[in-house]
Formats: C-alpha cells, sequence, structure tokens
C-alpha cells in the first residue's frame, strides 16, 4: 500500500480508529491567541476540567494588539480584557505565554516556527484558520472553532473524519518577480474558494521544492482560501536547517532521532490522491486580487473582469456584488487603480525576508503623497532583526511607518482600521468585505507589489522595477 | 446541548454565494469574551445601509422573517476564517438550521458542536427554497434528522450527513465527555510518544 504524507502523519497520531467514525488523532502542538480561547476555557471552568496538557500548548496575544504606543497598554477596554483574560487563564493552566510586552511575542503563527516548535510530521491545532501554515514543515496542521479548542485543552485530541487528498503539483520555475504570494493566489484564482473543501493539500513539484521555508509558509498559510483543511510541503534539508538551533529545535541524540523519522515523511513512489492539480509556475505573474474573495485575482497585466465573464450564476453574481462593493468598472487596466493605504504585515507576508523583499524595492524611493503605509512586523523578533539590519531605517526614511508585530490590519481588530471606501494594497490573505473596516476595499499582493504600489500610489508591475 | 430531532419552521432566503465568516459575525464582534449574545450582531454590516441604519429590506430585518428558523444560502457558506462567533449569531438569532450547496470544512464542524445542522442540497434543491422562501414567508420547511430529510412545497430531499456527527446531535452529547472515556488510549499514546515531539518549556 503506498501512502502519502498526509497518511503517514494522520495514521501516526491516531490515538483510537474503528475506519468508520472519525479518528480521534494526538495534538502534538496546541496554539492559542486572545480572541477563541476564552470561552474554551470559561467550558472547561464549567464542567470543572482541567488543561490535560499545558506542556503542549503555547499562546500569544495578537489579534487586538496595539502596533503603536505599546507601553500605554491597551486603550480598547474589551481587546484588553480579552488579553488579560488569555494570561489570567494561561497562568492558572500553567500554559506558556507570551504576553504583549514579552520579547517573543508575535503573530501565532510566525513565533511557532520562530521557536522550532514546529515541527515535520507533528499535529498543530489552533482557533485560527491561518494554522494551515504550519504545513510548511510537514505538519498536519489546521484551524479549529472554539469548541474544539476547548476539547483539545481538555483531552489534547482531537476528533477527525479523515479529509481527501489533493496533489497540487508546480512544475517549472517561479520567472523573476513573481514570488510565493503570487503562485498561492495563482492556485486559489484556478480552483477557487472551494476548491479545495474536504481535501489536504501537498504542494509539490519543482518550483515547490525549491522554495525557502518563509514561501513555503505563505504558500500554506492560504490554503484555506482554497477552501482546504490543510496544506502541507515535504520536509526537507531546508526543513531541517530552518529549525536547527532554535529555541525549542530537539538537542543531541532526540534531532537525530527526529530528522530520521522527518526523513520518513515522504509520499510515496505512485501513492495515490484523490485530486490531481498541475500548474505551471514559468506561466505565472505578478497577481493582484480585484473582488471581495482571494480567487477573484488576475495577473497585475490584466483588465478589472466583467461579471459575464463568469458563467457559472452563482459566480456572476458574487462578481457583480464585489465589482459594486470595490467600485471598479470592468476593463479597468489594474494598474490603474490607485490606492490610499498599504499594509505589509500579516502572517501571511510579515516574515524577515518578506520585510526585506519590500525594503529593497522601496530603498531610495518615496511612498506617495496621497498614501498612507505601515510595516507590522510578524513578531518582535522579526522587528529585531529588521532593525538590526536597518530595514526600519529604509522604511521610515521612504514614508512608511514601523510598527509594533501583531496582527493589526489584517484584520482590523485593533486600531488599525481602514476608513469606508479607502482601497489598500495589503499582504494579507483575505479581501473580504469589511475584513479591514467597514466599507474597507483590500488587493492583495506580495510584499514586493504592496512596497511598489505604496511608491507609486498605483498598482505597478513590479517586474519593471527589479529587471 | 439539547438534542436534534425533528426542525420545522419558515424559511430566511440569503441568495449569495461565497458568504465567508467575516460577513456573518465581523471583526469588532469577537471582542467579547462571552459565548452568548451574539444574534443581534448577525450580518452586521449587510443589515445596515451606508450611514448605519438598520436596512428594512434586508432579509433578517423583515418582520415576515423574524420567526424563521431554516437560514437557506448560496455555495460556500461559512468559508474563511475559523471564528465560531459565527454559527453563534446565526444560532443566537434564532435559526436552528442552515441549507447551502456547500460550506467552509471548520463552519460546518462549529455548527455541529453546538446543535446547530449545516445541510447540504444539490444546487436546484438549495435554489428551489430559495425562491420558495421569497415567494412565501410563511412556508414551512421541515427536516428530519434521523430520516436525514428536508421536505417543502416543491422540494423533497435527502441529505447526507457523517453518522458520527449525526448520533451525537440527535443525542444532545458533550464531545469532551465522550472522549474523556477514552482515558486509556490517550494515556497509551502519551507514554509511546517519542521525546523529540514538539514540548514547550518556559526558559
Amino acid at each position: 500500500m503506498k501512502h502519502t504524507l498526509f497518511d503517514k502523519i494522520w495514521s501516526d497520531h491516531i490515538v483510537r480508529g474503528n475506519g468508520e467514525d472519525p479518528d480521534l488523532l494526538f495534538v502534538d502542538l496546541h496554539l492559542l491567541h486572545e480572541v477563541t480561547s476564552p470561552q474554551a476555557f470559561e467550558g472547561l471552568r464549567i464542567s470543572d476540567r482541567s488543561v490535560r496538557r499545558p506542556d503542549l500548548t503555547l499562546a500569544t496575544a495578537d489579534h487586538g494588539t496595539p502596533t503603536i504606543n505599546r507601553a500605554l497598554g491597551i486603550t480598547d477596554p474589551l481587546s484588553r480584557k480579552q488579553v488579560e483574560t488569555l494570561m489570567t487563564n494561561c497562568e492558572a493552566a500553567g500554559i506558556t505565554a507570551f504576553g504583549p510586552d514579552d520579547p517573543r511575542n508575535g503573530i501565532v503563527h510566525v513565533i511557532g516556527p520562530e521557536q522550532g516548535l514546529t515541527h515535520p510530521g507533528a499535529t498543530i491545532v489552533c482557533g485560527d484558520s491561518h494554522t494551515s501554515t504550519h504545513g510548511a514543515f510537514g505538519a498536519l496542521a489546521f484551524g479549529i472553532g472554539t469548541s474544539e479548542v476547548e476539547h483539545v485543552l481538555a483531552t489534547q485530541t482531537i476528533r477527525q473524519k479523515k479529509p481527501k487528498s489533493m496533489a497540487v503539483t508546480v512544475d517549472g520555475e517561479l520567472p523573476t518577480g513573481v514570488t510565493a504570494k503570487d503562485l498561492v493566489l495563482g492556485i486559489i484564482a484556478q480552483i477557487g474558494v472551494g476548491g479545495g473543501a474536504g481535501h489536504v493539500i501537498e504542494y509539490r513539484g519543482e518550483a515547490v521544492a525549491n522554495l525557502t521555508m518563509e514561501e513555503r509558509m505563505t504558500v500554506c498559510n492560504m490554503s484555506i482560501e482554497a477552501g482546504a483543511r490543510a496544506g502541507l510541503i515535504a520536509p526537507d534539508e531546508t526543513t531541517y536547517e530552518y529549525i536547527r538551533g532554535r529555541p525549542h529545535a530537539p538537542k543531541g541524540a532526540d534531532w537525530d532521532r527526529a530528522v530520521e523519522y522527518w526523513s520518513s515523511l515522504q509520499t510515496d513512489p505512485d501513492a495515490a490522491f484523490d485530486t490531481e492539480i498541475s500548474i505551471d509556475a514559468g506561466a505565472l505573474s505578478p497577481c493582484v486580487s480585484w473582488g471581495t474573495n482571494p480567487a477573484q485575482t488576475v495577473p497585475i497585466t490584466d483588465v478589472v473582469p466583467s461579471p459575464d465573464d463568469f458563467k457559472d450564476p452563482h459566480l456572476r453574481d458574487a462578481a457583480q456584488r464585489a465589482l459594486e462593493y470595490m467600485d471598479l468598472e470592468p476593463g479597468t487596466p489594474m494598474t490603474e487603480i490607485t490606492i490610499d493605504r498599504v499594509f505589509i504585515g500579516s502572517c501571511t507576508n510579515a516574515r524577515i525576508d518578506d520585510l526585506r523583499a519590500a525594503a529593497a524595492i522601496v530603498d531610495g524611493r518615496k511612498v506617495g503623497s496621497a498614501v498612507s503605509a505601515i510595516v507590522v512586523p510578524g513578531s518582535s523578533l522579526v522587528r529585531q532583526e529588521a532593525e538590526a539590519e536597518g530595514l526600519d531605517k529604509i522604511f521610515i526614511s521612504s514614508g512608511f511607518e514601523w510598527r509594533e508585530p501583531g496582527c493589526s490590519m489584517c484584520l482590523a481588530m485593533n486600531d488599525d482600521v481602514l476608513s469606508p471606501g479607502e482601497r489598500c494594497a495589503s499582504t494579507s490573505n483575505r479581501n473580504f468585505e469589511g475584513r479591514q473596516g467597514a466599507g474597507s476595499r483590500t488587493h492583495l499582493v506580495s510584499p514586493q507589489m504592496a512596497a511598489a504600489a505604496a511608491v507609486a500610489g498605483h498598482f505597478v508591475d513590479v517586474r519593471e522595477w527589479t529587471t | 446541548m439539547n438534542p436534534v430531532g425533528v426542525i420545522e419552521g419558515t424559511i430566511a432566503p440569503l441568495p449569495r454565494a461565497q458568504v465567508d465568516t467575516d460577513q456573518i459575525m465581523p471583526q469588532q464582534f469577537l471582542k467579547r469574551i462571552e459565548r452568548t449574545g451574539f444574534g443581534e450582531f448577525l450580518f452586521y454590516d449587510w443589515a445596515r445601509d451606508a450611514e448605519g441604519e438598520m436596512d428594512p429590506g434586508f432579509v433578517l430585518n423583515r418582520v415576515e422573517y423574524l420567526a424563521a428558523k431554516v437560514l437557506v444560502a448560496g455555495p460556500d457558506f461559512g468559508t474563511g476564517s475559523s471564528r465560531e462567533h459565527a454559527p453563534w449569531g446565526i444560532a443566537d438569532w434564532g435559526f436552528e438550521a442552515v441549507i447551502a450547496p456547500s460550506f467552509g470544512d471548520i463552519f460546518r464542524s462549529n455548527c455541529y458542536k453546538i446543535g446547530l445542522l449545516a445541510i447540504e442540497l444539490p444546487t436546484d434543491a438549495v435554489d428551489r427554497l430559495l425562491s420558495l422562501g421569497a415567494a412565501d414567508p410563511s412556508a414551512v420547511v421541515t427536516i428530519d434528522l434521523d430520516a436525514q430529510s428536508v421536505i417543502a412545497a416543491q422540494v423533497e430531499e435527502t441529505f447526507s450527513i457523517d453518522p458520527f456527527a449525526k448520533y451525537m446531535l440527535a443525542n444532545g452529547l458533550d464531545e469532551i465527555g465522550v472522549t474523556m472515556l477514552e482515558e486509556e488510549s490517550i494515556a497509551a499514546y502519551e507514554a509511546a510518544r517519542p521525546s523529540f515531539k514538539p514540548a514547550v518549556s518556559n526558559s
């Protein structure tokens, strides 16, 4: 019997299964943040239950934390209460929590890998859909709801019916100026927001093997935007090198045993997937979303589509609604869309390489006079590393604001909110209606494309700047 | 959790595709630490006009739909964010079931956990329910979990549901309690778990 990487991780974690009902899976790492955990802890208290494995649980405050004037604390009383509740709950349960002032604080999906806790072959869950990010390491990582958070806290297990498997094979090489963000946006545009529903995606092929760990995280992060339960990439030397030496990486003899195990986590040759998709990396361009879901994306060289371009009546209606919400005319070249705001940040694109790439574009240039732009590093450690390299100075001298870490304007739960009607070039993952504030208009792009748009005041084909 | 049996009630039609959970429960309402009271924020931005006033045309603001028990919507309902606040809002508003051609996986799972039925029906059946609900707000739909059936005027469909989820819903069982009966298996798994696996140390 040939097995996929996904099959192998799944079967290694079955605590109890009968082949028919959902399997009971062991959870290797449970990540928490302040927004989706308070009701779970409350549920435990009501039922007089305790946290089974605080040593396999890590918390951070990220969704509602401010990115400026951090020393003043959280001024929004509801967000402050939420973070205080997280810290109190974690302290009572003996769970390590990186509060707003901890030097290791940051976005939950940035800190797991950063701390060396995200391992190949691990099962990782979090009350957050972008948990798929950790799949970049060959982990089975997926988002769960608050009831499931409570279940994992109490039992360190989760009951899941095994999803189907999907192979997304990306052959060839990504052209210069085309990033991992463009790759995943291109995949989502091809298969749609429900294209991966009920599946775990394994990204494979030459172009995927050549990605850095940070690029792999960008790709796996947005698996959920194609509706997939999770996305993963087989571990290799690139993976091991990234983990080696990090605070929670296995040490000594454990390291050798770990690498031996991780090396076995490859899809067997000729293993069958339920669904297979192929993408030609060489045919991809820098992408910009035009609508209100991530599948509504086109190459920068294209124009805003017309609802008539969609045959399916539901997709046509969705396109019509999206164009009205986004205030765009069909046929408008994407390069003619002007922007008010730029957000470089989020669990998709706020790691050090993302900041380096954006800084390289803005170095020696100025942010457009009508544009307000911010950079929000993914974690305090990313921020520190960027400052050690002088990236903060490049951003600040070009006119960007240099902020403290957090989810920030990706979902606008703190003060980083767009005004109604404002249009933003954003390196985040969702362009839903109101995502960055009621009435906000979001265009998803790579860090390079966001940086170039900040300077030009409209979208540009960043390849014209870099070649 | 209350057991789910037969749901009999009227339809609130929401003929929109790709309704993500950000629309169902916008982010500004995720700051609360309670599990209840989310109904008034359901579809917050869609329920209001540009000035922030209640839009009398929005389906959930129309008096003839205030007693609806079944929300019917287009494909890919509940995609995006894992926020359980979305199904909390739907249930708190008074819905007992959501019917759509397809759902986001996490959303569907979250619904089951709180005793809210998420039912997938073929697109043409959903379209008929949408038309029925729009034409006649008093039209009744009957959902029978045991028979896995949805019956209304010109609609007679069966739906599939994972047998375990059905069992839990039909009996209103506490899943954590059920899992805790597996203590022996969990402890055995933990005992055999290799030392190189991830663990958090606060050092």
